[in-house]
């Protein structure tokens, strides 16, 4: 029996265009054989969230790199609390300060992937600590 | 047998063909293969950063038939591969021109000044995401964004005081904006304007490249042919009214920073070039008439010697492009002139003092490749924006390279360097391949819709990013060589930046008058429907203090927002 795929949403919040690391992100997450679905820029926190309840995500893993990650973290946050989406396990990649992780962290951001590091820690921390899924029957 | 390509370029079989000769042959024999047999080299193969095969020596083997004449030319003659003045840095150095924004208007003005009194040539400003995106301070969307990436600029009042005791008429201004740039250049000419200065003298550029935008840095407000009507208005307009100003500096530094490879930063950036030419060109103006005042923005990567190629490379493509491909006849529209960046991704979180030495070399390889302006990145580029300190010695970098290093004293001093004139003709190879395959698919417009260049960047990012991720390729501090992480101080944009700058605009809405300002507004927006040029109108909708979001509003209303194909 083999669990179902992970599923991941990649999302590019706030205004900042640069994407080359959420689509490097992306596809290395497919290429470990998650499912992923990439929103494309300029997400508001309220798309974010609609978008991963429609696509019943197990993740989801935020670009952001212009400095307004205090202002839209808390506010994803807030919304999947709103949802009852706690258990979905949230990941933050992109430039933040090392002063600004403690409280990302008790907003209830899982990780922050600072720049340097590599696609396979990315992989084995959602691998290692999102939600179990059950198996299909049969 | 020679043969010419619609581009122009003789495709001579044996021009970059290796034939070895007897000598050559015999040292391999005796000396280098006794040499591998001892101790292996370290690698199978060795690439550039860029994943280029670079072989272990180079010879007049490599050049067949070269002819200094012919396949080089002199500095300032054309095609300027080797530097577009004669004398280049011995006539004038290099401006050094610090990329500088951060906070409200005050904050960025002290900025400038204090870089003009370190000794910088050139001010070049750097927007907020709010401003570069056509969004006021106190738009929902700006929500965490104001002052954090660049200067708030929400009007001409802003623009005022960002300018405020600059020497317009005797310092060159570079603004690095893109889907607004008509509005911020209108916001620019006003106030200097106003300040007393005349267009004719002022000097400076706005990036106003927006098919870069569609390629890499994705800061695009509308769709590409309203976006490139403005690009063309903003051309037109400065060919009669700013004859020293540069209406576009058309770039392939994001292009790099998005991961493409040496030769794809070249390609796409000249062939986005020869679009912009083309679209002008069809507007009825006479390319002579603006050509001259095209300019180019390239970054500097890790690799001396393929960054050096690149910059030799683009000088003789684009001279030939401007004469063969568009018949231009004054020699300044075929000389590609530009500005440098040091490689922003290429620096590094971990250890950020290492990034001085990265930043160094990379200025070295703009230097030595005859850049006509330069900026260098800071060593804190991964953690924020610069502090003062750091910006301090990222110019002080250059001034060393200036003054202290011998780099200024020789035109073009690494000519004749069989690696580098091999790697410059490879480059221009390479190049004119990537030209016909964008003109086979209808130009860059139609490539871009079809994701063409796209794709190209994302797979040399990947394939970048697996190289690191196996150590194939070494980052110093991050993946080899890590130690115990020293934190360093950070910029922090001040939180009430944001509160600032909404109160300025409640202030400004209570005392302009309204009624102009809803006429102007009007105005455009049915000149927006038309073709006229664009550049009165938004002229005087920014002399009303029409703010830049509700200038923006208007041209979202008649030109729409463009959003890119879902990436897969």
């Amino acid at each position: 029996m083999t669990a179902s795929p992970i599923r991941v949403l990649v999302a590019k919040p706030g205004l900042d265009g640069h994407d080359r690391g959420a689509k490097i992100v992306a596809r290395a997450l497919r290429d470990a054989g998650m499912e992923v679905i990439y929103t494309g820029l300029r997400q508001t926190p309220e798309q974010i969230v609609n978008a991963a309840l429609q696509e019943d995500v197990d993740a989801i893993g935020i670009s952001i790199l212009s400095g307004a990650h205090n202002s839209i973290l808390p506010r994803i946050c807030e919304l999947l609390r709103q949802e009852e989406m706690e258990d979905v396990l949230l990941v933050v990649g992109g430039i933040i300060p090392n002063e600004d992780i403690p409280a990302l962290k008790s907003a209830g951001v899982a990780e922050v992937f600072q720049p340097g590091v590599s696609t396979q820690e990315i992989v084995d921390f959602i691998r290692t600590h999102v939600r179990q899924k059950n198996a299909p029957a049969g | 047998m020679a043969k010419e390509t619609e581009t122009g370029v003789e495709a001579k079989q044996d021009a970059i063909s290796r034939r070895v000769s007897a000598a050559e042959m015999e040292w391999q024999e005796k000396i280098l293969k006794p040499a591998l047999e001892r101790s292996p080299e370290r690698r199978r193969a060795f690439t550039t950063t860029s994943g280029v095969e670079i072989e272990r020596l180079y010879t007049p083997a490599d050049l067949p038939n070269f002819n200094y004449e012919r396949d080089l030319g002199d500095p300032g003659e054309y095609p300027y591969t080797r530097g577009i003045h004669s004398t280049m840095y011995r006539g004038k150095i290099w401006t050094m021109r610090q990329f500088s924004g951060f906070g409200t208007p005050e904050e960025t003005n002290q900025r400038l000044h204090y870089l003009l009194s370190q000794g910088q040539t050139g001010l070049s400003i750097a927007f907020d995401l709010p401003t570069l995106m056509g969004y006021d301070s106190d738009h929902p969307l700006a929500e965490g964004e104001v002052g954090k990436c660049g200067v708030a600029v929400s009007s001409l009042a802003d623009m005022e005081v960002l300018l405020q005791g600059l020497p317009l008429e005797q310092v060159s201004t570079s603004m690095t904006i893109n889907s607004p740039a008509a509005v911020i250049w209108a916001m620019y000419l006003v106030a200097a304007e106003k300040s007393g200065a005349d267009w004719k003298k002022l000097s400076g550029t706005i990036q106003n490249d927006i098919l870069k935008e569609y390629i890499a840095q994705k800061e695009y407000i509308f769709p590409p042919a309203p976006s490139m009507r403005l690009v063309v208005d903003t051309i037109s307009f400065a060919a009669r009214e700013t004859p020293r100003w540069n209406p576009i500096s058309v770039s392939g530094y994001h292009i790099r920073e998005a991961g493409s490879t040496a030769v794809q930063e070249l390609a796409f950036t000249l062939r986005d070039g020869v679009e912009y030419v083309e679209w002008v060109l069809r507007a009825g103006l006479a390319v002579d008439d603006f050509a001259p005042r095209i300019s180019f923005f390239f970054n500097a990567h890790n690799d001396l010697f393929e960054e050096v190629a690149k910059f030799r490379a683009a000088r003789k493509v684009w001279a030939r492009v401007m004469r063969e491909r568009f018949g231009a006849k004054n020699p300044r529209s075929w000389t590609c002139r530009f500005h440098t960046q040091t490689a922003g991704c290429s620096l590094t979180a971990q250890q950020p003092y290492n990034n001085v030495v990265r930043t160094t070399i990379q200025a070295l390889a703009a230097v030595l490749g005859g850049t006509q302006s330069l900026h260098t990145n800071s060593l804190d580029e991964a953690w924020s924006l610069p502090t003062e300190d750091a910006a301090t010695l990222a110019l002080r970098t250059q001034q060393v390279l200036a003054y202290e290093s011998g780099l200024t004293e020789v035109v073009d001093p690494l000519a004749g360097s069989y690696l580098l004139e091999k790697l410059t003709l490879q480059t221009e190879r390479a190049c004119y391949e990537y030209f016909d395959k964008i003109d086979a698919m209808g130009g860059m417009v139609a490539a871009i819709e079809k994701g063409f260049p796209q794709r190209e960047i994302h797979e040399a990012a990947y394939a970048y990013q697996r190289a690191i991720e196996s150590k194939d390729k070494i980052i110093v501090g991050v993946n080899e060589f890590t130690s115990c992480e020293q934190p360093i101080n950070i910029l922090v944009v001040d939180q009430g930046v944001a509160a600032t700058q909404r109160r300025k605009l409640r202030e400004l809405r209570e005392r302009r008058n309204h009624a102009q300002v809803q006429s102007t507004l009007e105005t455009l927006g049915n000149a927006a429907r038309t073709d006229q040029n664009l550049m009165p109108f938004i002229l005087n909708c920014v002399r009303s203090y029409a703010t830049l979001g509700e200038i923006c509003d208007v041209l979202r209303r008649v030109f729409g927002k463009y959003e890119e194909p879902a990436f897969r």
